[in-house]
């Protein structure tokens, strides 16, 4: 009973500390949120609560009118003594006494009530402004949709690319015997550690002068051409795969091809979706290349470069700023979600396995 | 990954070798070497070529002007030689304090001591949290740590905007609230004292990859290790410093050196948060972002490939230092591999 107990509180206190963390960690989402759906007039007003609000306005007599908050003790037939405030739309504004009306009780008509206007706080009530997430929409360069899609062509185009590569190498380097193999195999993963640097300008350069900067080439071709981190995942995922299979259809004349596309693929589909999810991820949130090949090629644009231009044009208005963060970022996290058992696998793979 | 690379490097056969071998393995090292054509070619179209090419262009005076190429000329060690006096380069340590340009190449070291520890301590500490037995709902809290990792990069930096700004941020309204002076509230990212660990809490955001990779060494680890250091009365620090800690060090060696690799080549941050000015104060100029600078920007391609290849032979030294000292801390389990 007694170590039950102490059983409960250390779950208690560890997972409160863990929620603790995590509620800070994920805080970013939340201002995300809460300021893409204010008015800029919020933004701009000191003292504004910090959830999307509004200040509200009153039609009264085919005119709109400001709403404050009034001591009622000091309105012409209320109770002196009462401490309640109400909100009221205010019809007469004056330094020592103004003129209101109550929108919740409208048959009493106009009052006077002893106040300056000026002294008066407004209410805010919450009121998510909808619209930031329309004007994002249309006006973010080439329009959302068209950057939706351009991005989607450019993840699914390398995708399709390094996954048909990464599978063919990797079955190289899982199901052959030859010398050298080890050696490329160790040339292989020392690229994961090689500085872009030292490519960078020569690659650039060679597109330049095909004159392909600008077009989707110097982005999609490489892909075709295998990676080390994908390669290795499929290979040790291979490797794991029961040799016998493979071994029998070889005796029955079965080519290589033929047995990776009836054997080996068919047996590996935890390992593809994940290569696949990693993938799409990345490319979708992949800057500096598209940065760099297609910055002057406006109709081309991902959503992380028309995003980051975005900062420039509207680095005064928060709100879209927040809200165009949201667009781009609304479709990894939701991929994530439904894929992250192979997401987990996948990194474990990498970073544990030898 | 990288044990591979901390054993003995094998030989490349020969081709007298290659000769002498039954037509039956030749046969499957044709197809072998078929299969890993995709990557073979473009390892040498992609990497190799264009690391000699780099080379080369740091022998030349190469440069573009409005898209066009100038006519390449070898002017030796010239490159080399004003890579010595560049200021903002900055690769003399005897210069580093005397200069009155910050060296791009101190500030990279200086911001690589302050990110590595917390790089490599903040995933560790998440995942032995994440791998305390008394902890609920591990599944739900690793999912929702490693989230972020997955945000856009550009998007993660107008959410950090946002949350460091200096009059509308979350973080200076708690700070407020706990009692900070409205003077004393940080600049964040345009003050120089604030602007590295800025980066910093950038990139702590996207720890989620790291914590995973560590969460499953740790659950890696045998239990019946720690049955026996109970049985032995080990108190939990030597638990760790003794069980724990040697049997996930792969896995920090890992994360050690792609850190070290990647803060060496550090420059998106800083590109997009303080637009690639260096702002404030110079503090920001990173040595690759001066590199990705003097070839995009002033598109000098040879003093861009000096400043490229000299980046490479540090990193490549770094690291072979580093693979150095794994056989000392480092441990294998079950040294034997096939």
């Amino acid at each position: 009973m007694n170590k039950k107990i102490r059983t409960g509180i250390n779950s208690t206190f560890i997972t409160l500390v863990v929620l603790s963390l995590l509620v800070v960690f994920l805080s970013p989402f939340a201002f995300m949120m809460v300021t893409s759906l204010k008015t800029r007039e919020q933004i701009s007003v000191v003292g504004a609560p910090i959830w999307p609000a509004a200040q509200p306005k009153y039609t009264y007599n085919d005119k709109e009118v400001d709403v404050f908050t009034v001591p009622m003790s000091k309105c012409a037939g209320f109770d002196a003594n009462s401490t309640a405030t109400k909100n009221l739309a205010i019809t007469k504004k004056g330094r020592q006494e103004s003129t209101f009306v109550d929108p919740d009780d409208l048959a009493r008509g106009e009052f006077v009530c002893q106040v300056s206007w000026r002294a008066l706080d407004r209410p805010w009530i919450f009121s998510p402004s909808w619209q930031n997430y329309v004007e994002v929409w249309k006006t973010i360069p080439n329009g959302y949709w068209r950057l939706l899609t351009n991005t989607t062509f450019y993840a699914v185009v390398t995708m399709i690319g390094t996954v048909i590569s990464c599978i063919l190498v990797a079955f190289g380097f899982a199901r052959f015997r030859f010398p050298g193999r080890d050696f490329l195999f160790i040339v292989l993963i020392s690229t994961i550690f090689l500085p872009g640097a030292v490519t960078i300008i020569p690659t650039y350069s060679f597109w330049q002068k095909l004159g392909l900067v600008g077009t989707w080439y110097p982005l999609i071709v490489p892909h075709f051409f295998a990676n080390a981190y994908n390669v290795f995942l499929f290979r040790q995922y291979f490797m794991t795969l029961p040799r016998e299979l493979d071994e029998s259809a070889m005796m029955d004349g079965a080519s290589p091809l033929r047995i990776l596309w009836s054997i080996i693929i068919p047996q590996s589909y935890p390992v593809i979706i994940a290569v696949v999810v990693f993938h799409i991820v990345f490319a979708w949130n992949d800057y500096f290349g598209p940065l760099i090949y297609l910055s002057t090629a406006r109709q081309n644009w991902p959503i992380s470069v028309a995003l980051s231009s975005f900062n420039g044009i509207y680095g005064s208005q928060p709100q879209l700023i927040q809200a165009g963060a949201l667009l781009a970022l609304i479709l990894p996290v939701i991929l994530f979600f439904v894929a992250q058992r192979f997401f987990v696998q996948g990194i474990v793979i990498t970073g544990v396995e030898k | 990954m990288l044990e591979q690379l901390n054993t003995r490097l094998p030989k490349l056969p020969s081709l007298a070798a290659v000769r002498k071998m039954q037509s039956l393995s030749r046969r499957e090292m044709r197809n072998g070497l078929l299969f890993l054509s995709p990557w073979l070619f473009g390892f040498v179209a992609f990497t190799f070529l264009p690391m000699i090419a780099t080379l080369i262009f740091s022998f030349l005076n190469l440069r573009i002007t409005d898209g066009i190429f100038s006519t390449p000329k070898f002017v030796g060690f010239d490159n080399y030689a004003q890579l010595l006096k560049d200021p903002q380069a900055g690769i003399v340590p005897t210069t580093w304090f005397s200069s009155k340009t910050p060296s791009s190449l101190l500030i990279t070291i200086k911001f690589a001591l302050f990110a590595l520890p917390i790089g490599i301590l903040a995933p560790l500490g998440l995942a032995l949290l994440m791998n305390n037995q008394y902890l609920k709902g591990q599944f739900v809290f690793r999912s929702l740590f490693y989230m972020p990792f997955i945000v856009p990069f550009v998007a993660s930096v107008f959410l950090w905007g946002g949350m460091l700004n200096t009059e509308t941020g979350w973080i200076n309204r708690v700070l407020l609230f706990l009692g900070v002076a409205k003077e004393s509230l940080p600049q964040w990212a345009n003050d120089v004292n604030w602007v590295y660990p800025t980066y910093v809490i950038m990139g702590i955001w996207g720890i989620g990859n790291a914590m995973l990779i560590m969460l499953a060494g740790l659950q890696g680890v045998p239990t019946e290790l720690y049955d026996a250091a109970k049985v032995d009365g080990a108190n939990s620090w030597a638990t760790f410093w003794n069980i724990t800690f040697p049997m996930i060090s792969p896995v920090i060696f890992y994360n050690l050196v792609l850190d070290i690799v990647g803060l060496f080549q550090y420059f998106l941050v800083p590109l997009v948060v303080n637009a690639g000015t260096g702002r404030p104060g110079g503090a920001t100029m990173f040595y690759n972002l001066y590199l990705y600078k003097t070839f995009f920007t002033y598109q000098n391609m040879s003093y861009g490939s000096t400043l490229a290849w000299f980046l490479f032979l540090v990193i490549l030294i770094i690291t072979i230092v580093l693979f150095a000292t794994a056989k000392y801390w480092v441990y294998y389990a079950g040294e034997t591999r096939s």
